[in-house]
């Protein structure tokens, strides 16, 4: 089971009748148990890659073979939730089939448990996104896709969830791809961390982590962020002397 | 207390204004109700409220289910809404009047004539406030429910139909106003029972009280209706709504 992802191309017109390219070819494959980070400039086309990746986009050129019937597990950008859905039934509807333990625990682990009845109005963003994290652990996916998920909460919460995601991948043999603009997410979180040119996006290099997750203490943590901190600027110094 | 006051004042107005112009054209409000009682003794009010009503209820039905229906598709689909809109458009200009009387010569004086003369002049209304709110729709959610692999009836029931129910709601409410208009013409013209044949005998006896106190039942039973049954499903599909002050 593996993720294949081989595009060759995309291109966008606008309303004035101009073409814009947004992608440029990008190609990677993610397998079972990884954890792939697209890091980037904002408005790189990050989430037109996810987009295509998720099969809602199908005006592009080249591939995506997702494994057959896999089971998607998103977080959006912006929570999108059910405004008149109930926090358990917005869970609930994007996976029938979990029981009511898993449940339970799951809205324990996220802090949820008060707010169960609330209506996503009635939430903080904070909220919304962790009933966003709690909808896709729910449906236990083969692939998760986390388009920024730990924006705009505070440190310590960020923190946790972040271990949570880490708990959920180890726990299960999932893909995961996840998109960030924070360095620190992407080396905790991320097996192998795709670096991303500005618009049309390409792969500006693929930088694999070779200690495992779990045993990332903050040491190793601090040393692999000031490799690549030293590697981009590298790269860039590199680029301004050509 | 305030809707009484204010229909209190309404009474109030109508008997000062019998005073002033006198028993035939403005018969005051004692003299309706005593029609009104007498009438309902017999049996006859009833019955005429009992024809016009299932008649509403029929043409309504019809008319919100098929208009819903085709607005909905005239939203999604390019094709149909090219297709769809010279009707529209000639529907929604057409006078009631027109499809009335054509629909009682060309299907004769019956029930189903009247019945779909009355829903083809709802129907419209119907559409263009369901495809707006097609149109509306907010291509995100849809998003997420392709994402999570919901089934297209759980998609439509829990994404999309929250979507459309205030447009639902506003197709029910202007196009109930419209069916209780136009149905009593239908009546007038064509049929042997209903509040609006009472109303056609009423004015051509000159029979003002008695043309009151059919009408005045007939927009009682709207009110009931209206604050029993299209409110409380206003309400029920906005909840979620935080409210306004």
């Amino acid at each position: 089971m593996r993720l294949e992802v081989d595009i060759t191309g995309k291109t966008f017109r606008s309303a004035a009748g101009e073409t814009h390219e947004v992608l440029a070819p990008v190609r990677f494959s993610l397998g079972v148990g990884e954890v792939g980070v697209l890091v980037g400039p904002s408005g790189c086309g990050k989430s037109t890659m996810l987009r295509i990746i998720l099969g809602l986009d199908r005006d592009f050129q080249g591939d995506v073979t997702r494994p057959p019937n896999a089971r998607i597990g998103m977080v959006f950008q912006e929570p999108r939730l059910l405004p008149w859905r109930s926090v358990e039934q917005n869970v609930r509807l994007a996976a029938p089939e979990i029981d009511e333990a898993k449940l339970t625990e799951l809205f324990r682990i996220l802090e949820l448990d008060a707010h169960r009845s609330h209506f996503p109005g009635e939430l903080s963003l904070g909220l919304a996104r962790r009933v966003a994290l709690a909808r896709a652990f729910a449906v236990e996916p083969d692939l998760l896709v986390l388009d920024e998920p730990l924006a705009s909460l505070d440190d310590a919460l960020a923190g946790r969830l972040r271990e949570e995601i880490a708990t959920l991948v180890a726990s299960r043999p999932v893909m995961t791809l996840l998109v960030t603009h924070s360095l620190d997410d992407a080396v905790r979180l991320g097996d192998r961390l795709f670096f991303l040119s500005p618009r049309p996006a390409r792969i500006l290099a693929e930088v694999p982590i070779a200690i495992p997750r779990a045993a990332r203490g903050e040491a190793e943590i601090a040393a692999i962020k000031a490799g690549l901190v030293r590697r981009t600027q590298g790269e860039r110094a590199g680029r301004d002397v050509s | 207390m305030l809707r009484l006051l204010s229909f209190a004042l309404f009474l109030a107005i109508w008997w000062i204004a019998a005073l002033f112009v006198g028993g035939v054209k403005l018969p005051s409000p004692p003299a309706v109700l005593q029609v009104m009682m007498a009438e309902a003794a017999s049996g006859a009010l009833f019955l005429h409220l009992g024809a016009t009503l299932a008649r509403v209820v029929l043409a309504f039905v019809l008319a919100m289910s098929l208009g819903s229906a085709i607005g909905y598709l005239m939203g999604r689909v390019k094709l149909a809404d090219r297709l769809g809109d010279p009707w529209l458009i000639l529907l929604l200009n057409l006078p009631a009047l027109v499809v009335i009387v054509l629909a009682y010569i060309w299907a004769g004086l019956t029930e189903a004539a009247a019945i779909a003369a009355i829903a083809i002049n709802k129907l419209p209304t119907a559409v263009v406030t369901l495809r707006e709110g097609t149109r509306a729709l907010d291509r995100s959610l849809d998003e997420m429910a392709a994402v999570f692999a919901m089934s297209r009836w759980r998609a439509f029931r829990h994404v999309v139909l929250p979507q459309l129910a205030p447009y639902i709601a506003a197709a029910a409410r202007s196009g109930l106003s419209l069916v209780w208009k136009i149905v009593l013409v239908a009546e007038l013209l064509g049929r042997p029972n209903g509040v609006g044949f009472e109303i056609g005998v009423a004015f051509q006896l000159f029979d003002t009280p008695r043309l009151l106190a059919y009408s005045l039942t007939f927009a009682a039973v709207v009110l009931v209706i209206e604050t029993l049954l299209v409110q409380p499903f206003e309400a029920r599909s906005t909840r979620w709504r935080p409210r306004a002050a």
